[in-house]
């Protein structure tokens, strides 16, 4: 059997292997529990502008991305917003949600690997490029702004 | 003006609609979940330096700040401040010292919940 004939009838199976996204129900999927998280951030803001009427607007929204990552944050360890992300793809990553999601799903795959080197050092494997290619980015955004 | 009905059908349209766009990026690119949170935090920084974000911010809402662009913004809007502010170290402190807050609760909780629960996923 030549290479060619081997690397094709392999590359047939790992298609036929592979989970197939149905595309048209995902987008649906991805926009209703995209928007309903959304709607979930501005409906905490609310609460405690109601609860809190003296709060200001920015510490409103500081809290309400903070109650909504700690709430993914458990989710993930309980083992539902996996279920979610699995409906929901994209509705699930780009909130901030997934942001969290995406520090404790790592943690808590790496914890069998020690404290130290499993769960605090492969906590930022997804995240960490998050969060050097924001602070590079908002570094030279300033940059931009400023002189031009 | 809170609990506005057209305000939450906004945010769940914007927000919706942004999901989507991720979406369709995931089906057409088969991009992996740290390549799409950095495309649309980038996206969000962008989008503030072009001077978009805020107006976008004050139609929709958490419909654009709860995507991680939103993330993507505070960032850049922190730097920028923190350069009239306190000059060059503004520029480097002030991007996260906006974000701050999120950041120091995603690893706090990731520890916490990481200790008490363990993984679902792999049996």
């Amino acid at each position: 059997m030549d290479i060619k004939e081997r690397d094709d009838r392999y590359n047939a199976y790992l298609t036929s292997k592979m989970p197939k996204t149905k595309a048209f129900p995902s987008l649906f999927h991805a926009f209703w529990i995209g928007g309903l998280i959304c709607c979930l951030g501005e409906l905490i803001k609310d609460l405690l502008l109601l609860a809190f009427p003296d709060m200001s607007l920015n510490v409103a929204s500081t809290f309400e991305s903070v109650i909504i990552i700690v709430l993914a944050s458990f989710l993930t360890g309980v083992g539902i917003y996996d279920r979610i992300g699995a409906y929901a793809g994209a509705g699930s990553i780009i909130p901030i949600s997934g942001f969290s999601n995406s520090i404790t799903s790592p943690a808590l795959e790496f914890k069998r690997e020690g404290l130290i080197f499993g769960l605090c050092a492969k906590m930022f494997i997804i995240a960490g490029p998050v969060i050097v290619t924001g602070v590079v980015a908002s570094f030279v955004a300033g940059i931009i702004y400023i002189f031009i | 003006m809170i609990f506005d009905p057209m305000m939450y059908l906004k945010v769940f349209l914007v927000g919706g609609l942004i999901c989507l766009i991720g979406q369709i990026l995931i089906i057409t690119t088969k991009m992996t979940s740290a390549r799409i949170l950095v495309t649309f935090l980038l996206s969000g920084v962008f989008l503030h330096v072009i001077g978009v974000f805020e107006p976008l911010k004050e139609f929709a809402g958490s419909g654009v700040t709860i995507p991680i662009m939103g993330f993507g913004y505070s960032l850049a809007k922190g730097a920028i401040e923190g350069w009239y502010d306190y000059g060059l170290i503004g520029l480097l402190t002030g991007g996260l010292t906006a974000t701050s807050a999120g950041i120091a609760a995603a690893v706090v909780s990731a520890f916490v919940f990481s200790l008490l629960f363990s993984s679902k996923t792999k049996k």
